[in-house]
């Protein structure tokens, strides 16, 4: 049995990720049960604070993923119930998840990152919406990369080769979010690099290399297995491997991250890491990108885990807004 | 673990049948994930108002058949299916004018394993199917399965169109392939909520007999009607070339998961052996249960109960609809079943719509899902039969709003880059 005390996998809530969270969850569970931790895998719903109040967890694994697990609320929540948990403070949460904010810290801190611009429907509504797509194919070209700002799994996202599938491709965005990155494509190999901190101070894992069957990494190709190929390690000179590594840890430190995140890069043909975005709950499915990544580094998930969680309930819980 | 090689992390890819290629996880998947949570009002999935079933009766008629038949109940039985529902099921058939004798049913696992075992028996990779258009999902992704195309007719507010039957099978002949069967829901259409005329569907089956086709008849909603008696089924018009399919999962439970196929003689003999391959044997303890239900229990009385709660919640879904759609939508007007059938305004795509619907807390399936060849974007069927109508009505509601939300996005980009 374990020392750490009961504890808690939080997944599934109301988000688009729901089904890939509940997934997640259950491999986390499942994985620190093996190893005798007294765990239980918890729906978010609106029980969920009466009963963290009445029967406190020693620490909350956090496998909720997309706006309810990843924009911060649920982590100022916990914090506002006393209750430690596994990752990045809501405040720290908050600018991984908006992937324009997180590209400017990053493009700050010296990472490139693909050139983009994040526009709200209201900026087309205002300054109309074909001339302001035009400006947009003008200076950033195509294919272009449209993604919701904040949410994950690939929900939304549409590679654009032809400008006349653009004004689908936003109607299909502004779905998932009020706010669109578009952002230029770059061609090249496209890299998931996981950080994980268990007190030494944050360790990029294994490059782990995408290669999907159909061309694009949509959300069938995440979580059908069989539909991309992975490489890991990614299939990298050694020093593009190092920058793509330095990156990580470079996007982990400047969001002001704890624990654990998964840094998503693409390794144009000339060799230059461009910096796409930080996840700060990462997927734990069988087909997620941290686990590949965990079981390559000879790091057993379980484990892994355990000791996050252990940190996390050592760590106790900071004031709600605390400087990251 | 060395994946320096690369692993597509699914050891046994390479040994899939053809046949699996199209089954993969969707966005769309993803998105009813969480539209079945209660915060949502659930407007997508076909299900029964099984609450409305006195749950009382049914546990005592449970307890009964198992201490007092449990030696048959919790056992196998032959593949047909047990001999007293199938007399029970002539009995039900009889209600929409169907002479059939016991012989001729075979119990099955819901009416969806009798679509399985029919396509098993008829179909080969690249054989047609023609089927309304719209049509069941549930059936198209069986076709699918069985690498059948599927060529869609159109519908009227009468349903199916003679012409435009006749015009597909004459392309269908005239491009080599080979249709096999006709498949149609004629009463309380899912997804489309229509219903074939009287007048229409002895036309249907002389097109169908002229040109050698059989006729899969799936009728789960037929006592479902709000205005009147059952309508003559399309099988009591004609018993040959004609396959029936039943079900007790809109008029019991869904749950119990029984269904029945009435089939040619012939035909009968190899459903039950490709029944047999599939499950052995129907479910003896549901099929107890529901024989117990038709014969000890007034169930008629509660084919009314559900036929006047789903009739005030058309209602309240109608009256909704009317109220807060936009102009540029048109729906469909059941008289019974479970659905309304939505064209939205131009320029709508139905599926790209579905995560505002869920980030306002209604959903719905969009149409697509509806048809084998790319039409019904502008679609989406909305089920009525599960929610109270007070739910109903917040739900269209709630649906209009994003509508006008969506409208305003689109209208922004009108006009292309």
């Amino acid at each position: 049995m374990s020392d750490l005390g009961h504890v808690l996998v939080l997944a599934g809530g109301l988000s688009y990720e729901r089904d890939v969270s509940l997934s997640s969850g259950r491999r986390v569970t499942d994985a620190l049960a093996e190893l005798g931790v007294e765990v239980e895998l918890v729906d978010i719903d609106a029980q969920l604070l009466p009963r963290l109040l009445q029967d406190p967890p020693s620490a909350v694994f956090l496998a909720v993923h997309g706006i309810e697990g990843e924009d911060g609320g649920l982590r100022d929540a916990l914090d506002l119930s006393g209750v430690p948990y596994v990752g990045a403070t809501g405040a720290a949460a908050r600018l991984a998840f908006d992937k324009p904010i997180a590209k400017a810290i990053l493009g700050r801190a010296g990472v490139s990152t693909p050139a983009s611009v994040a526009l709200q429907h209201a900026a087309f509504r205002d300054l109309g919406g074909p001339a302001l797509l035009e400006r947009v194919v003008e200076r950033l070209g195509l294919p272009l990369v449209v993604k919701p700002a904040r949410g994950g799994s690939a929900l939304g996202v549409t590679v654009v080769r032809n400008a006349g599938d653009l004004p689908a491709a936003m109607v299909g965005c502004y779905s998932y979010d009020g706010v669109a990155l578009l952002e230029r494509y770059i061609d090249g190999v496209e890299l998931a690099v996981s950080v994980i901190d268990t007190g030494s101070g944050p360790v990029a894992l294994p490059a782990v290399e995408i290669d999907a069957v159909s061309g694009t990494f949509d959300y069938a190709a995440r979580y059908t297995a069989g539909m991309t190929e992975y490489h890991v390690p990614a299939r990298l000179r050694a020093e593009i491997a190092a920058a793509a590594g330095a990156a990580a840890v470079l996007a982990h430190e400047a969001l002001g991250l704890r624990d654990i995140s998964r840094t998503d890069l693409i390794v144009a043909r000339d060799g230059a890491v461009e910096y796409l975005e930080t996840n700060v709950a990462p997927g734990m499915t069988t087909t997620s990108l941290l686990p590949l990544a965990a079981a390559a580094a000879d790091l057993d998930l379980g484990t892994l885990c355990r000791d996050l969680l252990h940190r996390a309930a050592v760590r106790g819980v900071p004031l709600p807004g605390a400087p990251v | 673990m060395d994946m320096s090689g690369g692993s597509r992390l699914d050891p046994y890819l390479e040994h899939y049948a053809a046949r699996t290629h199209g089954m993969t996880t969707s966005e769309i998947r993803a998105l009813f994930a969480v539209a079945n949570r209660p915060e949502i009002i659930g407007m997508g999935g076909g299900s029964p108002c099984v609450s409305a079933l006195p749950l009382d009766v049914i546990g005592e008629m449970t307890a009964r058949v198992i201490t007092e038949q449990g030696a048959q109940a919790l056992q196998y039985m032959g593949g047909q299916g047990d001999p007293r529902l199938r007399e029970l099921i002539c009995g039900v058939m009889a209600l929409e004018g169907i002479s059939a004798s016991a012989d001729d049913v075979i119990v099955t696992v819901g009416s969806q394993q009798a679509l399985d075992v029919v396509s098993r028996i008829f179909l080969d990779p690249g054989d047609v199917v023609i089927a309304e258009a719209p049509s069941y999902v549930g059936a198209l992704g069986t076709f699918t399965q069985y690498q059948a195309d599927v060529v869609h007719v159109t519908m009227d507010d009468a349903g199916l169109v003679p012409g435009a039957l006749r015009a597909a099978i004459a392309e269908v002949a005239r491009s080599g392939r080979r249709a096999k069967f006709v498949y149609t829901v004629p009463n309380y259409h899912n997804p489309a909520g229509i219903t074939l005329v009287e007048e229409r569907r002895d036309e249907i089956i002389a097109i169908c007999a002229e040109a050698g086709l059989l006729i899969l008849e799936d009728n789960p909603y037929g006592l479902l009607g709000f205005d009147g008696p059952p309508l003559r089924a399309l099988r009591a018009r004609a018993s040959d070339g004609i396959i029936y399919l039943g079900s007790f999962s809109k008029t019991f439970a869904a749950g119990v998961r029984v269904g029945w196929v009435l089939a040619p003689p012939g035909v009968k003999e190899k459903l039950i052996m490709a029944s047999e391959a599939t499950t052995l044997c129907p479910v003896a303890l549901s099929q107890y249960v529901v024989a117990e239900f038709l014969e000890h229990h007034p169930w008629q009385e509660q084919v009314k109960v559900f036929r006047e709660l789903y009739r005030a919640r058309r209602d309240a879904c109608l009256e909704a609809l009317k109220s807060s759609f936009p102009a540029g939508s048109s729906w469909t007007h059941p008289t019974g079943g479970f659905y309304v059938w939505v064209t939205l305004p131009e320029g709508i795509d139905a599926k790209a719509m579905l995560p505002r619907a869920i980030q306002g807390r209604v959903a719905y399936v969009p149409g697509v899902g509806f048809y084998s060849d790319g039409q019904g974007g502008r679609n989406l069927r909305l089920a009525y039969s599960l929610p109270e109508p007070d739910r109903i009505r917040e739900g269209v509601r709630r649906l209009a709003g994003v509508l006008s939300e969506e409208l305003d996005i689109v209208a922004t980009f009108r006009g292309g880059s």
